[in-house]
């Protein structure tokens, strides 16, 4: 599903803008460049049990400063065409450009962050040296390093535990050292594969804040993983839904709740209708839809065809 | 063009290999390993051994002489191996009947035994303290302290005592044998059966099974795997027990460890004796092994990491 | 504010008092303790009132009365069977690791290499001892290092190997994701992640080293060493000697496993091992 197109007036605003829709948001900064472009990709593995069509037919644009979802049940993919955009995978067939340049070359160029379900965190290091990693890999001198490290930690609130090691940290806090890890290098785009699955409830709504936080303060362009509906509509300015394997692109739905989200716009009725509309499609019907609609939706969306 | 991303995921897909044909690479693992090793052993002799001596059906001699002078590749220190073959045809005393071959497989077979039976008693002793400790941790702190410490004394080197204790019978080289069996079956066994999530073991509660019912429905199968690592160290371990064991004076006539110790004596006269009684010792261990290795892959086929070695 | 609200449940260890730790220590230790002394008082009563075979198993105070008189030559052959053993351990172990580094470059080189090395791990390498006697003479202590290093070399191999290969998928995706090169992989990543695998190896080849010099000994060798000692002092029936040595034997042993725990306590405290288990 393609983006919206470049409209007029795209001047150049500086500073980050508050209580702006995401429409606006994508014409600042220039022009609406899109910074992630996936065409016409498949992906297909070889197990020994046979071959899976693991995705079909994806064609995605993803643009500058956008916070992009995708969501779907199970095996639909969804974490196989984030390690595509990351060039973690290579695609069967079709291409995926970041920044302009072939996703393997936008791996080399260091333009990506990744976060992923488990914290993965080196335990011989402390916070510290583990958000320094990436500056270590580039080649930063210590001076850089330190107040990158020192600049990432405020930014995920984690100042006073850098000198901390993972295992004195808590699940939700492990995950907000990766965070900043990910953030390091200030990439232009970071993907997240299901940050916060591993969390109960409550911290992962918090971590939802941070997150929306973190990205209105950083402008990075976010491709993130999720199975939770609430939080797909909650963070992001668009959600992209996929089908059951082969995974396709079902819909993709504008959320156009108003910025800065915050745990009011949890109980807004826009935000419930928004939810409903992910699940409906989710479920094989479009919005609206009633009920007796549904066998034979469901039915469609199992044979694989695009509801 | 693949990323490391996808290697990994390949090869945990294909990590599940079938035991025919695990046993197919490792047999030709082993012969290419044996042929290497025979070409490395037969080139040092070339290079730098003492003069190779070929007769013909003529009676002419061709003579090569080697390049280099290594003492350590001269025919006493390193035989050739065709001359090792052909000590393992030839009578194992002068005026003897029985050919080397014969005999150093009767004395594989007398070691054999001594080692399979103190692998035996010590697997069993050692899975029935696991037993044990798993369910009292009175007992696991009491003894265990002095189980770790056991592995550091040298139980190796009183084996020959013990043997002699013993009356230099069968008894005491299986008590050894035991002995270097009973520890790491032991504490792998204990790691095993500690091993399944507490999860696991409240589900079991919940539905009211008896310790013993969880102990065998669930603790057991988790500790396969580690026991087998274990007995695959114990397995050597006794077989190392019982070839030391012989060792001691007045002990038996048979076993490999007595024909190591007589073969050494004669190692002047006929250095590929000893190198024959070697190779019988290296494949008793090998054959033990094997045997073991089986065993798990039929006893876990399926399971994740079966295979691993 | 460095922690969110509300997320206060921080698993930071407190500092426990030493005296309470102390204290602690003690009491779980306390049923070995027991059964330590139980079993000298039992060996010493036993051994006097059955009238045992005292030739074979002496008393306690036997054996620590010859640990005394002979102490002189058990120091010089327990510091000539160290030397054995650790010279061959030094040499096992760094041949053991560098073929463990070039291995896990390679993936192929490492599948046909490993089971070739589990399998000699299979074989009985004290038989080797006496060949090894042949070669370079009986009396030269090299012969004996020469078995320890093969004993200690395969076990090294392999876990450090594993270490070095056995790491998270995710960990290596990461690293990939920063671009990094296959050497900063190995530096960062590999090696650290080796770090425990190498030391639960030493511990076993420590162990493997010192039984290995003891019973290689056996096979001969010059007579200031313990094996020799006690082989000789055995063929002479002065068991109480026997058992000295033995015991110097595996008080050497316990040393060389202790200080192997307190390096790992410094090289790897970050590892779960090194935390005090709360009992």
């Amino acid at each position: 599903m393609a983006g919206r197109a470049p409209g007029p007036g795209d001047e150049a605003m500086s500073g980050t803008p508050e209580n702006m829709a995401d429409r606006d948001i994508k014409e600042v900064g220039g022009a609406t460049t899109s910074v992630v472009t996936v065409s016409g990709v498949n992906k297909v593995f070889d197990t020994s049990g046979g071959r899976t069509n693991a995705l079909e037919g994806i064609d995605l644009t993803i643009n500058t400063g956008e916070f992009v979802s995708l969501i779907g049940p199970s095996g639909c993919g969804k974490s196989t065409l984030l390690r595509l955009i990351g060039d973690l995978t290579a695609p069967t067939s079709g291409t995926v450009t970041v920044n302009g340049k072939p996703a393997r070359q936008a791996r080399l160029d260091r333009d990506y962050g990744i976060v992923f379900q488990a914290p993965v965190l080196f335990d011989w290091r402390s916070v510290q040296a583990n958000v320094a990693l990436p500056l270590e890999v580039k080649g930063m001198s210590r001076r850089e390093r330190d107040e990158r490290v020192r600049a990432m930690l405020e930014l995920v609130e984690l100042r006073d535990f850098a000198r901390h090691y993972p295992y004195q940290l808590s699940g939700g806090m492990q995950q907000r050292v990766s965070i900043a890890r990910a953030l390091a290098l200030q990439p232009s785009i970071l993907l997240m594969d299901e940050p916060f699955g591993a969390l109960d409830e409550m911290t992962r709504e918090r971590m939802n804040s941070e997150v929306q936080r973190i990205w209105q303060q950083t402008g990075t362009t976010v491709v993130f993983v999720t199975h939770s509906i609430p939080e797909a509509v909650f963070l992001s300015s668009r959600v992209v839904v996929m089908s059951p394997r082969p995974g396709r692109i079902v819909r993709v739905i504008d959320v156009d709740l108003p910025r800065p989200r915050t745990d009011d716009t949890r109980e807004t009725a826009r935000y419930f209708e928004l939810i409903t509309e992910v699940r409906e499609t989710l479920r094989g019907r479009r919005a609206g839809e009633r009920a007796d609609g549904v066998a034979s939706a469901e039915r469609t969306m199992a044979e694989g065809a695009v509801g | 063009m693949t990323s490391s991303g996808d290697v990994a995921r390949r090869s945990r897909a294909s990590a599940a290999v079938s035991p025919a044909r695990a046993i197919l690479r490792g047999a030709a693992l082993a012969l290419l390993f044996v042929v290497l090793l025979i070409g490395v052993w037969e080139g040092a002799k070339a290079l730098g051994g003492d003069p190779w001596r070929f007769r013909d059906a003529s009676g002419a001699e061709t003579i090569y002489r080697p390049p280099f002078k290594w003492d350590i590749a001269s025919d006493l220190a390193l035989p050739h191996v065709w001359k090792i073959w052909e000590a393992l045809a030839a009578p194992v005393q002068r005026q003897q009947t029985q050919s080397l071959a014969e005999f150093l497989v009767g004395a594989a077979v007398h070691t054999g035994q001594e080692a399979a039976l103190g692998f035996l008693f010590g697997g069993v002793f050692g899975l029935a303290l696991a037993a044990v400790f798993v369910h009292s941790k009175l007992a696991e702190r009491a003894f265990m302290p002095y189980i770790v410490a056991s592995q550091t004394i040298p139980i190796l080197a009183l084996a020959p005592l013990i043997a002699f204790a013993f009356g230099n019978g069968l008894v005491g080289i299986v008590i050894v044998a035991s002995y270097l069996t009973f520890f790491p079956v032991a504490i792998a066994q204990l790691r095993g059966l500690t091993s399944p999530d507490p999860r696991a073991l409240e589900l079991m509660r919940s539905c009211a099974a008896s310790r013993w019912t969880i102990f065998w429905k669930v603790r057991m199968p988790a500790s396969l795997p580690y026991l087998f690592a274990a007995l695959k160290i114990a397995a050597t371990a006794s077989i190392v027990g019982a070839i030391v064991g012989e060792g001691n004076p007045g002990g038996s006539q048979f076993g490999l460890g007595r024909s190591i110790l007589n073969f050494n004596e004669q190692y002047g006269s006929a250095p590929e004796k000893l190198w024959a009684a070697i190779l019988a010792s290296a494949l008793l261990g090998l054959a033990f092994f094997l045997a073991i290795r089986i065993a798990e892959l039929v006893v876990l086929r399926g399971r994740p990491g079966a295979g691993a070695g | 504010m460095t922690a969110l609200a509300g997320e206060s449940d921080i698993t930071s260890r407190r500092r426990v008092p030493a005296a309470r730790r102390i204290a602690r220590q003690i009491r779980y230790q306390a049923p070995a303790i027991v059964v330590a002394v139980a079993v000298l008082v039992i060996w010493e009563l036993g051994v006097t009132a059955l009238n045992m075979q005292q030739f074979i198993l002496p008393r306690p105070s036997a054996i620590a009365a010859a640990l005394v008189t002979e102490s002189p030559t058990l120091q010089v052959a327990a510091g000539n069977t160290l030397f054995e053993a650790l010279g061959g351990l030094a040499i096992g172990v760094s041949a053991g690791v560098l073929t463990a580094f070039a291995v896990s470059r390679w993936a192929r080189v490492r599948e046909a290499i490993l089971p070739i090395a589990i399998g000699a791990s299979a074989i009985p390498i004290i038989a080797a001892a006496p060949i090894f006697s042949n070669w370079f003479g009986i009396l030269n202590p090299f012969s004996k290092m020469a078995v320890v290093i093969l004993l200690v070399y395969f076990p090294m191999l392999i876990n450090v190997a594993r270490g070095l290969t056995q790491v998270e998928p995710s960990a290596v995706e990461l690293m990939q994701a920063s671009a990094a090169s296959e050497g900063q992989v190995l530096r960062k990543v590999r090696i650290p992640n080796a770090l425990p695998y190498f030391f639960t190896a030493l511990k076993v080849c420590t162990t493997l080293s010192l039984i290995g010099a003891v019973v290689a000994e056996y096979f001969g060798g010059s007579s200031d060493v313990l094996g020799r000692v006690i082989v000789q002092s055995s063929s002479r029936l002065r068991f109480d000697i026997t058992w000295a040595a033995i015991t110097v034997a595996a008080l050497s042993g316990i040393l060389m496993y202790l200080v192997v725990l307190m390096v790992e306590r410094v090289v790897i405290p970050w590892h779960a091992s090194q935390r005090v288990a709360e009992s």
